[in-house]
């Protein structure tokens, strides 16, 4: 071999030396949360929350139970409506578009927001009603249609292979996991552009877990996805960014690799080792 | 810097399988260091007899590290530490493996002291090689008291004073090098004190990668293959 031969063959460090989780940088925002501050009545849960959401990531919520992190992912899409007492100010801007804007129909974002919660919570229909039930509502009833989306939504949530014999059969009767998988067939029918999940697998077995799990991993592919969840361990593993909150605040947040290594802000390592602060 | 940073867990039993693995580490690090000093002492005097025990000590130091690791191992599977913790594992399996590497080289001086005393009867004080000798335990001495402390303050001077065994190594080997050639019948003992002064350097090394180890685990920077300058700046600043 010629030295200039060994020149042309010289490998690409630079694609070497990237490992699987490192990110890319510059990921495009997708969610832009801005000086938002949330009250309960008098209580205040969220303290000027300042937050970019990357598009097509997953990026994880931790804290201790009460720090408001449920509460920061259930408005994104105003699931906060509902609780009268509930008052916010700031901005929370989905594509440089404020949410909370009085023009905007609170419906139509929740078709572009979906949302998981820690019970699945099946409707007492058939596999097929419940995935289908989304494009139903909106008046969609084409057979064709409705058979090809429900497909589709159940192999992208993993179930199509356990569940295409027994599609005809009521949901009720699935075991939780699958439950679950269900659940998150029947949000991602509608193709949504978020999926917010709060406690996914926080009732499921580790098998059924770790299925919840690929299921993500493949889901971020098309989604942007925000996960609340209790398990840091699990934080760790499916989410490319990480937000600790701590008494409604925003301590820190950051690449979970950097995060869960080595943190910036004492509180922050104090609840991911275990310690009390 | 917070000297109990080991402390502090909900848990009170990961406290105490990470103090373990801090003590036993000091242990080792205690034993390494005695090695050291009774390996130079045996070659400058030709105390075979604790030349020996040297050799034999390297057992307990090899014992002492396969058991702290499988702690460490133990620690990873079942608690999956973060943060400082998992950089406190991290570290400590780096630096066993130096020491366990500094107690070799501890053996094989201990073994060219056999040597030395068994090619000629009369003692030799090997005077050239003492103040290097000297320099290198503190350096190694240190390095495992900045481990223990689990600060990074000293981690200048130990880099420092490598500087400083770099050059005395340096003309400790003009010095044998004209031995030899003023006369070749010096040449059997000048090969050994050589191998000897390599070993005593290299042991100043493992200091320095002690060291580097040590900031990753307070910093959480790799610091590895940065110049001497760039450390210590590193070591300085935020």
């Amino acid at each position: 071999m010629t030295t200039q031969q060994a020149r042309t063959h010289a490998i690409d460090m630079k694609s070497i030396l990237r490992g699987p989780r490192d990110q890319e940088e510059n990921s495009e925002v997708c969610i832009k949360v801005e000086n938002l501050n949330l009250f309960y009545g008098e209580k205040q849960a969220l303290h000027n929350i300042n937050m970019d959401i990357p598009k097509q990531k997953v990026t994880a919520y931790i804290g201790p139970s009460g720090c408001g992190k449920s509460t920061l992912l259930r408005c994104i899409n105003r699931m906060n409506d509902l609780v009268d007492s509930a008052r916010i100010e700031g901005r929370i801007l989905l594509d440089e578009e404020n949410i909370y804007d009085k023009s905007v129909n609170v419906a139509s974002l929740r078709r572009r927001v979906g949302m998981v919660f820690q019970k699945p919570n099946p409707f007492p229909k058939t596999i097929f009603e419940n995935v289908a039930y989304g494009l139903r509502i909106q008046g969609i009833n084409d057979k064709r249609t409705l058979e090809e989306t429900v497909e589709k939504a159940l192999r992208g949530a993993a179930l199509w292979d356990e569940m295409k014999d027994r599609l005809n059969d009521n949901a009720l009767g699935m075991s939780g996991g699958q439950q679950q998988r269900l659940v998150i067939a029947r949000a991602i029918a509608i193709e949504p552009e978020v999926l917010l999940l709060d406690e996914p697998a926080s009732a499921l077995d580790p098998i059924s877990t770790l299925k919840i799990e690929e299921l993500i991993n493949e889901l971020k592919e098309h989604y942007t996805i925000v996960i609340v969840t209790h398990n840091m361990q699990q934080a760790a593993r499916v989410s490319d960014y990480t937000a600790f909150m701590y008494m409604g605040e925003l301590i820190e947040m950051g690449t979970t690799s950097e995060l869960f290594t080595n943190p910036r802000k004492k509180q922050t390592e104090d609840y991911i080792t275990g310690r009390y602060g | 810097m917070d000297s109990n940073k080991i402390g502090h867990h909900i848990s009170g039993q990961f406290n105490k399988e990470l103090e373990d693995i801090r003590n036993k580490v000091l242990t080792m690090g205690g034993l390494v260091e005695q090695q050291v000093e009774l390996a130079m002492q045996a070659f400058s005097t030709g105390d075979i007899e604790m030349a020996e025990l040297v050799i034999k000590q390297d057992n307990q130091v090899d014992a002492l590290e396969v058991s702290i690791d499988r702690e460490c191992t133990q620690i990873l599977a079942l608690r999956q530490p973060a943060a400082f913790d998992l950089r406190l594992l991290l570290t400590v399996i780096k630096v066993i493996n130096e020491l366990e590497i500094v107690g070799d080289l501890a053996e094989r001086i201990a073994k060219l002291a056999i040597q030395s005393a068994d090619s000629d009867g009369k003692i030799d004080q090997y005077y050239e090689i003492q103040h290097m000798s000297n320099l290198v335990k503190d350096m190694l001495h240190r390095a495992l008291d900045a481990f223990a402390r689990m600060s990074i303050e000293d981690v200048p001077t130990i880099t420092g004073l490598d500087d400083n065994v770099d050059r005395e190594y340096a003309s400790i080997i003009r010095q044998l090098i004209t031995h030899m050639m003023e006369d070749p019948r010096n040449i059997t003992r000048t090969i050994n004190v050589l191998w000897t002064v390599r070993a005593m350097e290299r042991i100043g090394d493992h200091a320095c990668y002690i060291c580097e180890h040590l900031i990753y685990m307070v910093k959480g920077e790799a610091v590895r293959h940065l110049s001497r300058e760039e450390l210590e700046k590193r070591v300085k600043g935020g």
